[in-house]
């Protein structure tokens, strides 16, 4: 009998200890990591594995990442987002609007030393639209002249509107005015790049050890499904002001994984925060937490091409009314996301975001209208409207899901049903629009302009889920393009997302945040709404009473 | 031994020819393809890149076509890591899940055996229920619950070892450890299970008469005899533990094979899902065979 009342003892005594083991603070200030020569080093976690690291075949947010930091176009972002000044040091716009003329700094180096020159741009903008190259991103570059025809395969890339004049100057022709398109130049798909790798080592040219790269770091190591290192690039122009030595971009996957490396001191940065953990780290880690908004919006789609929805503006509008959005960011979602009552998200530059009209009705009055149109539309409690959400397997979509379709019962009588389906799936489903009525989506802008998120429902863009096609809408935008007038052009894209919001094809649930941990030795951050980060910007605060040269 | 080795090799190649045809249906009858994304690609963009991966062939064709390149060794270029070909993957993902595996099997079967003979040793004492509760805890606690513990005790709190990645050997402790758990636990139960039968034979009653010492008893004559169900467990086991460690790979950030094989399926990357398929076929072919032949090494009565 006294064997038991040992265990059980023991038992409870690691039990103890365990338990307040794990109530124990975490001390998370100690300071950045620093190598044996000395040389400061940030680790970074970057969402998922970037595919490559060619920037004219890059799609995601990680892979563009570290391409902001390998790479730099004619025209860079300041921390706070404002364009700056890239390899480009000064240019000039034509009074029609429609040439570029940039002189190139004439200190920018590969990271090989070599020259970056006006060709560079040429060969590159070309490669970018070239249909061989494969770009899923070369039709942002359309504003370019000829870069449409190119990339439809009617001309050659040799035609494309870009032009070197002389070494360190290059004039670049568009199709119309854009107003967005010095921003259009800090996007991965117009950076340069170094030719002779390019040729000589065809898709390879992106291994360390092939690449060559014009930005403040050079690559110097790529484990796939680990990390990537990248080393400051001592050719950059501007490398006397880069104060982090090395940067190491960790794909993690699950956000969870990541902000447990993160607490044990393994990653200085976060690509994200787990939507579970944001209360924990509000309360923990408040000195930590970066919260902004970000240029993207999630809202539900509706297929106009089929029943119920498809001639019945009542039902939509409803549908939208009855969404209690305050309730569903506050109480369900509580990540500092920002209700939405428009399509394009708040802080674009040259732009007021439209709302619905109803955005700032009480809410008795917004479900009284629900009501009455919900009727107007030919349902009733006794003959409710059927419907299906689809959205892609997550358990934040599903609940969102659930919340939605439960608002929709109570203040209408609606019978919704969740169908959740893999990725590539509910993509192919909500692009044949034959199965969805319903579908979950979001829409990240690729540049700081509204025209990015009004261009999706226009009645031509492939990936108008909702099958919108509204003849007015379309003008406008159209009109928007070749509009010269800065406000002028303002005026018509604003009138296009206020018909949008009248026409309800879809219904806006909220603008994003970005949410990242961030060390506090870490400085030189400041948030903006692209969500764009340079490491040369960045700089660590040592602990006291240590020198640089002090190992780790 | 050598005859029936090569007989055996002879043997997995249809065997292999099925699974790699099987695959290739069930990949290519998964709806969505790998070009699907948010973006719509430009229609030359994507004829090229249809092109360049010889989607437009006739299926029967790629299906040849594949035959063909993995007759000789080329495993063809991934669609999701356009800059690498599959079999760059897989020799870069292997030897990280083969590390994880081996340390785990080497750990679960030199703890899960010295517990399981300590427990029948002590068969219905104290001893011999502590080592069954702490077995029967490692089967009932998932690896994706344990995991996240240790890392919170030992990574986040303790600050001990690292919580994630693959760039030292600390990185691999709270992987293997993990990853061990469960065998240590079946094995422990099996190797009780065997010696409890084995120590109540004749011969070990004649050793024990002939005055042999305890040590010498154990070791030399109950535990060879008592170690048959824990080879034949073995082997299967391995080849899970090697190919079914997505889910450690992915808490800890390990780049192992498991992690190339989810997301490879779930983005449609159908050279990168076949290519480990298939790899993934002919080690689990090998570790069997490797296990047969160590049954006729420890048991002689079998003869090949």
């Amino acid at each position: 009998m006294a064997n038991y009342k040992w265990i059980i003892t023991l038992t409870v005594f690691a039990t103890t200890a365990l338990s307040m083991g794990c109530d124990l603070s975490t001390d998370t200030t100690n300071g950045p990591e620093i190598t044996a020569a000395g040389e400061i080093v940030i680790r970074k976690g970057n969402g998922t594995e970037p595919q490559t690291l060619d920037p004219h075949r890059a799609q995601g947010v990680p892979e563009a990442n570290i391409l902001r930091d390998l790479y730099e176009g004619l025209i860079s972002e300041a921390p706070s987002g404002k364009l700056v000044p890239g390899v480009a040091e000064r240019w000039e716009i034509s009074a029609d609007g429609k040439a570029y003329t940039f002189h190139l700094r004439g200190n920018a180096r590969w990271s090989n030393g070599a020259p970056v020159t006006a060709e560079d741009f040429v060969y590159s903008l070309r490669r970018s639209v070239d249909p061989i190259t494969g770009s899923s991103y070369a039709a942002i570059l359309s504003p370019i002249k000829n870069a449409s025809a190119i990339i439809r395969g009617q001309k050659a890339p040799e035609s494309l509107g870009v032009k070197a004049i002389g070494a360190h100057t290059i004039k670049i022709q568009l199709q119309a005015p854009t107003p967005y398109f010095l921003g259009l130049l800090t996007h991965t798909s117009t950076y340069p790049v170094y030719r002779p790798a390019v040729e000589k080592y065809g898709t390879t040219f992106t291994q360390p050890g092939n690449n060559v790269s014009n930005g403040a770091y050079r690559l110097t190591e790529w484990v796939i499904a680990s990390h990537v290192t990248l080393r400051r690039n001592p050719y950059y122009w501007n490398n006397i002001k880069t104060r982090i030595d090395i940067v190491k971009y960790y794909g993690i996957n699950d956000s969870e994984a990541e902000m447990r490396r993160y607490r044990a001191g393994e990653l200085d940065w976060t690509a994200s925060v787990p939507l579970g953990q944001l209360e924990w780290v509000q309360a923990h880690l408040p000195e930590e937490y970066r919260a902004a908004p970000y240029l993207g919006t999630y809202y539900y789609g509706l297929n106009l091409t089929r029943p119920p929805f498809k001639g019945n503006r009542a039902i939509r509008e409803a549908l939208s009314l009855a969404i209690d959005r305050k309730l569903l960011v506050e109480k369900v979602i509580r990540g500092g996301e920002i209700a939405a009552y428009g399509w394009v998200p708040p802080g674009v530059r040259n732009y007021t975001g439209q709302s619905f009209a109803y955005a700032d009705w009480p809410r008795r009055r917004q479900i009284q209208v629900a009501r009455r149109l919900y009727h107007q539309a030919g349902y009733s409690r006794s003959h409710p409207l059927s419907v299906e959400i689809r959205y892609n397997t997550s358990e934040d979509h599903q609940k969102i899901g659930t919340v939605i379709a439960s608002m929709w019962k109570a203040v209408l009588g609606v019978k919704t049903t969740l169908i959740n389906e893999e990725w590539k799936v509910f993509l192919q489903n909500v692009q044949a629009r034959r199965a969805t009525q319903v579908y979950r989506a979001s829409w990240i802008g690729d540049y700081n302009d509204a025209y990015t998120f009004a261009e999706l429902m226009h009645s031509r863009f492939g990936l108008n889920g909702a099958g919108y096609a509204n003849p007015v809408y379309d003008h406008l935008l159209d009109q928007a393009t070749t509009e010269v007038g800065k406000s002028q052009r303002r005026a018509l894209l604003e009138r296009a997302e206020r018909m949008l919001l009248r026409d309800h094809p879809l219904i806006p649930i909220y603008f994003y945040v970005s949410k990242h941990l961030l060390k506090p030795y870490i400085e030189g951050y400041q948030d903006n709404i692209m969500d764009h980060h340079y490491t040369k910007d960045l700089r660590v605060r040592l602990r006291t009473g240590r020198h640089n040269d002090t190992p780790d | 031994m050598l005859t029936y080795s090569l007989r055996r090799a002879g043997a997995a190649v249809p065997t292999l020819f099925i699974l790699v045809t099987l695959a290739f249906i069930l990949i290519r009858l998964a709806p969505g393809g790998p070009f699907d994304t948010e973006r719509q690609l430009p229609a030359a963009v994507e004829a090229n890149l249809e092109q360049k991966y010889h989607l437009q062939e006739p299926l029967f064709q790629q299906y040849t076509d594949y035959l063909w390149g993995i007759a000789h060794g080329d495993f063809g270029p991934s669609f999701q890591y356009p800059d690498v070909t599959v079999t760059q993957l897989i020799c870069a993902g292997f030897p990280v899940s083969f590390k994880l595996g081996a340390s785990a099997m080497l750990l679960a079967l030199t703890t899960g055996i010295t517990l399981g003979v300590i427990a029948a040793v002590r068969q219905n004492r104290v001893t011999d229920y502590g080592v069954m509760m702490l077995a029967m805890l490692g089967i009932s606690i998932p690896n994706f619950v344990l995991a996240p513990l240790l890392i919170l005790c030992l990574a986040v709190y303790l600050d001990w070892l690292p919580a994630g990645g693959a760039e030292n050997w600390q990185d691999y402790i709270l992987p293997v450890i993990t990853l061990a758990a469960v065998q240590i636990a079946y094995i422990a139960r099996l190797t009780r299970g065997a010696m409890i039968e084995v120590l109540r034979s004749s011969f070990i009653r004649t050793a024990r008469a002939k005055g042999l010492s305890m040590h010498i008893v154990l070791f030399r004559h109950a535990l060879p005899a008592a170690l048959a169900p824990v080879v034949s467990y073995v082997g299967p086991a391995t080849a899970g533990i090697i190919t079914g460690s997505v889910v450690v790979e992915a808490i800890f950030g390990l780049p192992g094979l498991g992690h190339h094989f989810v997301n490879g399926a779930l983005n449609r990357d159908y050279t990168l899902v076949l290519g480990i398929v298939l790899f993934y076929g002919m080690l689990v072919i090998l570790l069997n065979l490797i296990v047969d032949l160590l049954y006729a090494w420890l048991d002689p009565r079998i003869k090949y």
